[in-house]
């Protein structure tokens, strides 16, 4: 078991609020350790929308989610916040000397001073069809993404899907798998129309398949996929795949953070609008996951939450210190930083 | 008041009073039908709201089989799409559809 990582404040989830959340600390005087369960920052923006311009960003009369995600970052940077990707946060416990333990799925702890849930709608995750025994599968030999291309030369491939992500990786992976299929409900896709002429114009060439249906059996043995079964119209078949991608979207699920006992509602955490801590003295909620009266889903909204809770945290990070508002143009801390 | 049958996958049904007008998704949200997940909140932008229209429904209402592109694009994402599939979100409840029975699947994506 490795020794748990102290930090003064963790933060969950690396979206818009919890970025700019580090830097609201940072400028309070706190160093900040920032878990997110996906690979990379941005949260929504960058996982959902990365290319979109965003219109109602105080000053940035059109920026995109990535290009905003970018500048959150490169703005938090001077603080030197440690980012842990890949890190999913599991079960919060309050240790005898009032700091907390959060630990993450990867059997991962951290202890903190205070814990800043910035999880947006929670960790998010591509959509499992109801297979059963997929768990067995998935990993070996059913995907969600690809990480590696090579991992598919050579194999029967199987693709499930009818959007971008999906055709983009028939046209990407039929020229070195030995065989692939793509299978889908309907013959409309919602992709990019030129992406649907190149995946047609491959079909027609006889380098992929194309199948009407839907998924019904995963067919193998200890996670070996041999075949899937599916149907469309009242018949049934059956593709030989020993690598099925699997391409139905994402979803986003609160999942464990639900049940630290904080107060919720509607399956977000209730917050006191003054200083955005949660129920639980020293764990606080900013941006999409917390709820108050009038609450707005708006990047800007947790940017505001972000800036009032700092000014409460910093005073359980260090309590013996005295803590005085001051403005960014003012700031001792963020002058000394920016100096490098 | 409409009302509305929900039939869970194992067969449990849930009898909720409907207003005309609301869609069949706040309904079921409002009235806590297990299965509804609604993640987008009615924007068709989620499809966890999907159900099934009992087929003497859909036969009584043709109007019941009426998707939308944009429905029928959210209905990719949704697990075992049938003829009678709908976003429960994308279905106005009208005084003529008292006593309708929907079913729901047995998971939403
Ligand atoms: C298509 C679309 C368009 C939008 N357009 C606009 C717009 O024009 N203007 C605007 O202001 N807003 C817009 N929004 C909303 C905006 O993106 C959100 O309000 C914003 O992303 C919320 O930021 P957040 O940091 O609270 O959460 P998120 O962006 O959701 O980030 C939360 C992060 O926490 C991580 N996480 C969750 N649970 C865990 C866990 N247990 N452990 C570890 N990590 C976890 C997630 O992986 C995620 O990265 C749009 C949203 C969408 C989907
Ligand atoms: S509630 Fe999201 S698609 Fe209906």
């Amino acid at each position: 078991m490795p020794a748990p990582i102290e930090t003064e404040a963790l933060i969950i989830g690396a979206g818009p609020a919890g970025l700019f959340a580090v830097f609201q600390l940072g400028m309070a005087g706190a160093r900040c350790h920032v878990a997110d369960v996906l690979e990379h920052a941005g949260g929504q923006c960058v996982e959902l929308y990365p290319g979109k311009p965003i219109f109602d960003i105080p000053a940035h009369p059109r920026i995109t989610g990535q290009e905003l995600v970018a500048r959150l970052v490169e703005q938090a940077a001077p603080f030197e916040p440690v980012y842990h990707f890949g890190e999913s946060a599991d079960a919060l416990e309050r240790l005898d000397d009032g700091r907390f333990a959060v630990r993450m799925a990867s059997g991962k702890v951290f202890h903190a001073r205070v814990v800043v849930i910035a999880a947006g709608g929670g960790a998010i995750q591509p959509k499992k069809p109801p297979l059963r025994g997929i768990e067995a599968f998935e990993g070996v030999s059913v995907f969600y993404a690809v990480k590696d291309k090579e991992a598919f030369r050579g194999r029967d491939v199987m693709i499930a899907g009818g959007g971008d992500s999906a055709l983009d990786w028939a046209i990407e992976l039929a020229p070195i798998a030995r065989g692939l299929t793509l299978i889908h409900r309907r013959e409309e896709f919602r992709a990019a129309p030129e992406t649907v002429r190149r995946m047609r114009a491959l079909v027609a060439a006889g380098k992929m398949d194309f199948r009407l249906g839907q998924m019904r059996e995963l067919i193998g043995e200890s996670g070996a996929l041999r075949a899937v079964k599916a149907a469309h119209g009242g018949e049934t078949f059956e593709i030989p795949a020993d690598r099925l991608l699997l391409f139905f979207g994402l979803t986003n699920k609160l999942g464990p953070i639900a049940k630290w006992g904080m107060e919720m509602e509607g399956g977000r955490i209730v917050v006191n609008t003054e200083n955005f801590e949660t129920s639980l003295p020293g764990v606080f909620a900013i941006g999409d996951v917390c709820v108050y009266p009038g609450k707005l889903k708006l990047i800007l909204s947790g940017f505001h939450e972000a800036a009032l809770m700092a000014q409460k945290a910093i005073g359980h990070v260090q309590p013996e210190r005295h803590h005085a508002f001051v403005h960014s143009t003012s700031s001792d801390i963020l002058a000394e930083k920016l100096k490098g | 008041m409409v009302k509305i049958i929900f039939t869970g996958p194992e067969g449990k049904s849930y009898e909720v009073d409907a207003e005309e007008g609301m869609t069949l998704m706040e309904a079921a949200l409002k009235n806590m039908v297990p299965g509804i997940e609604a993640d987008c909140g009615g924007a068709c932008a989620c499809a966890t709201c999907h159900v099934y229209v009992a087929p003497e429904w859909q036969a009584k209402m043709p109007s019941l089989a009426n998707r939308s592109e944009m429905e029928e694009d959210m209905l990719d994402f949704a697990f075992d799409v049938r003829e009678n599939s709908r976003l429960s979100c994308q279905v106005k409840i009208t005084a003529d559809m008292d006593g309708m029975t929907v079913f729901i699947p047995e998971q939403q994506g």
